[in-house]
């Protein structure tokens, strides 16, 4: 029997596209659409860190700052500017991926952990700004983030929200998974392998590791004035350091270069600490171990790793 | 001038702490390459391990060597039932181990200790001392000192002894190491025990001045590491360099532009340096093959 064949690309999709269908009809109550909105929510910008992490081989601990200049986007546009918050959202995005086209172009030159220290300082750096301009960002209490309204629709409450990211991850994927089938997409994994080999092949390597950078800065920026105008308010906490270490760690455990590892990733630290929960103060140890024991045992990430036990080592 | 002073020392103070997380670092690193983030855990158990301790009624001197052997203990555990079982895996696997790991041991420090600020009293009690119209506490030299000589310790160490050459070896290239009949796995398990040791005698150090709780380890782990890179990933001398500077910019920093804004000149710094010295201050110039 011949399966009718999907390309890998559309598989992905659809994929989170059934996830995101079917999960309502097994959600008792709004707490679990609730926790499944702030997984789409970090899915989406681990998503974009997965492309340059995973494809493009640079890494970023930085990404929580992206996040942070969506998130207060929301915020400071309409309370300081009277700019609406639908409006605000993709001048967030401009601006998260014009500051990382400016920070990318000295930063990528760096290679390996220098990269990592340098990306975590431009992160410290922007999240010190919200901490310390507090005329604009409240400080240390963050401030309030009036609803978004579209055509006189208040977008609110956790149902409405998890169709919004939901929605809005499919089409990321989309996206993602376009771009990855690509040219670029290829460029990135040539990178990924070997900088000066690609280089010698004609590949733009400084070019297209911004490309990958300034577009996951986008994505991040995107999911983080989703958190913002979901949740109501945004802090400091919204962006600073742990939070890129979060995002690290999901892409990690995901599985770098899997974009339903970037979802699976995500579920894992969102779902994960919800559940766990029931150990109390026992919870980080328990999530600690649970990191260590999943790394030891699903190196790859845990969608690769599971992918090719089932289907067998593509080597 | 006084004022100079007075930041150079309270600098000096805690670059010093930033200095001895990023040896710890550098040689976890060249040992086994693996950049270890829970190395600032290891700070973190000296302190508190002493604190409490000494609340049980433990003297002093004795608290003190029970919190070191205490994350002895916890860095060869981590080395034997984290990092060796996942041999083989890719370097950013490796990292996320350890930041796992440095969440369960901040998940077991609450547990066993508890989650409020403590102090130890200052072991050399005393009044500051004036010098050049600013003072400087006793705890302070003793900060200094006590990096001093492990600094030069861990130097005998390296070049003195067989098995600071072994470890040396090892680093500079593992199976030729191996061929010479150096217990590499050995050598790695040592190396974690001793960065272990150098960062739980920081932590006993300096919990007098800046207090310690079950949380300390995270940003000290973030400077020691930006110190480390700073200095130039792997080399030990860049790593003390590394670390004073990102002290004594933090101090000038906060006492002559802003104290909000500290943490954002080392940053800025160490962001210019890696412009113009892409591998850092005293760091080799890579090659890569093709």
């Amino acid at each position: 029997m011949k399966m009718p064949k999907i390309s890998q690309r559309h598989g992905v999709v659809l994929a989170i596209l059934a996830i995101v269908l079917l999960l309502p009809f097994v959600m008792p109550s709004n707490f679990y659409f609730r926790i499944a909105t702030l997984t789409f929510i970090f899915a989406l910008a681990v998503l974009g860190l997965n492309l340059v992490m995973g494809y493009a081989g640079q890494v970023s601990l930085g990404h929580g700052g992206f996040f942070g200049i969506g998130a207060y986007a929301v915020a400071v546009g309409p309370v300081h500017f009277g700019i609406p918050g639908w409006a605000a959202l993709p001048l967030g995005a401009a601006l998260a991926g014009l500051i990382a086209f400016l920070i990318g172009r000295p930063i990528l030159k760096l290679k390996g952990h220098y990269l990592a220290v340098a990306t975590l300082g431009m992160g410290i750096l922007i999240a010190m700004v919200f901490t310390n301009e507090a005329r604009f960002t409240g400080g240390p209490d963050g401030m309030s983030v009036p609803r978004l309204v579209l055509f006189g629709w208040a977008v609110r409450g956790p149902i409405t929200w998890y169709w919004v990211s939901g929605i809005t991850l499919v089409i990321a994927a989309w996206l993602a998974m376009n771009l990855i089938d690509s040219p670029t997409g290829r460029a990135f994994r040539a990178i990924h392998d070997s900088e000066p080999a690609s280089g010698v092949l004609g590949v733009d390597v400084a070019r297209y590791k911004l490309t990958a950078f300034v577009l996951s800065a986008v994505y991040a920026s995107i999911a983080g004035a989703f958190l913002a105008l979901y949740d109501g308010g945004v802090t400091p906490r919204t962006a600073d350091f742990l939070r890129s270490i979060e995002f690290v760690t999901m892409a990690v455990l995901g599985g770098l270069g899997s974009v339903i590892g970037s979802l699976v990733g995500a579920a894992f630290l969102t779902v994960l600490p919800q559940v766990l929960t029931v150990f109390h103060d026992y919870e980080h140890i328990v999530l600690g171990l649970l990191i260590i024991l999943f790394m030891i045992f699903l190196r790859e990430g845990i969608v690769p790793a599971i992918a090719n036990r089932i289907f067998g080592r593509q080597r | 001038m006084a004022q100079f002073l007075q930041y150079a020392f309270s600098g000096l103070t805690v670059g010093a702490v930033y200095a001895l997380v990023a040896l710890g670092f550098t040689l976890i690193y060249n040992a086994s390459g693996v950049i270890n983030f829970a190395q600032g855990e290891f700070v973190m158990l000296g302190g508190m391990v002493t604190v409490f301790a000494t609340m049980a009624g433990v003297p002093l001197p004795l608290a003190a060597l029970l919190a070191i052997a205490v994350a002895v203990l916890v860095g060869i555990s981590l080395h034997l039932f984290a990092i060796e079982p996942a041999k083989g895996a890719s370097a950013v696997t490796l990292i996320i181990i350890t930041i796992g790991a440095s969440i369960l041991l901040r998940g077991l420090a609450s547990v066993i200790f508890d989650k409020r600020f403590h102090a130890l009293p200052a072991f050399v009690p005393g009044e500051p001392l004036r010098i050049g119209g600013a003072s400087i506490l006793p705890q302070s030299i003793l900060v200094l000192a006590g990096a001093a000589i492990i600094v030069l310790l861990l130097w005998l160490f390296m070049s003195r002894t067989l098995m600071g050459k072994a470890m040396i070896a090892t680093a500079a290239n593992r199976m030729s190491a191996r061929l010479v009949g150096i217990n590499t796995v050995w050598i790695i398990c040592a190396s974690f025990a001793v960065s272990a040791a150098i960062g739980a005698v920081g932590g006993i150090l300096v919990a007098p001045i800046t207090l310690t709780n079950y949380d300390v380890g995270t940003l000290l782990a973030l400077k020691g590491f930006s110190a480390a890179m700073l200095g130039g990933m792997g080399n030990p001398l860049g790593a003390i360099v590394g670390g004073l500077v990102v002290g004594l910019l933090e101090a000038f920093g906060a006492g002559y532009i802003s104290s909000a804004y500290k943490d954002a000149i080392a940053f800025i710094v160490i962001l210019l340096v890696l412009f113009v010295m892409p591998n850092g201050l005293f760091g080799k110039a890579g090659v890569e093959r093709v």
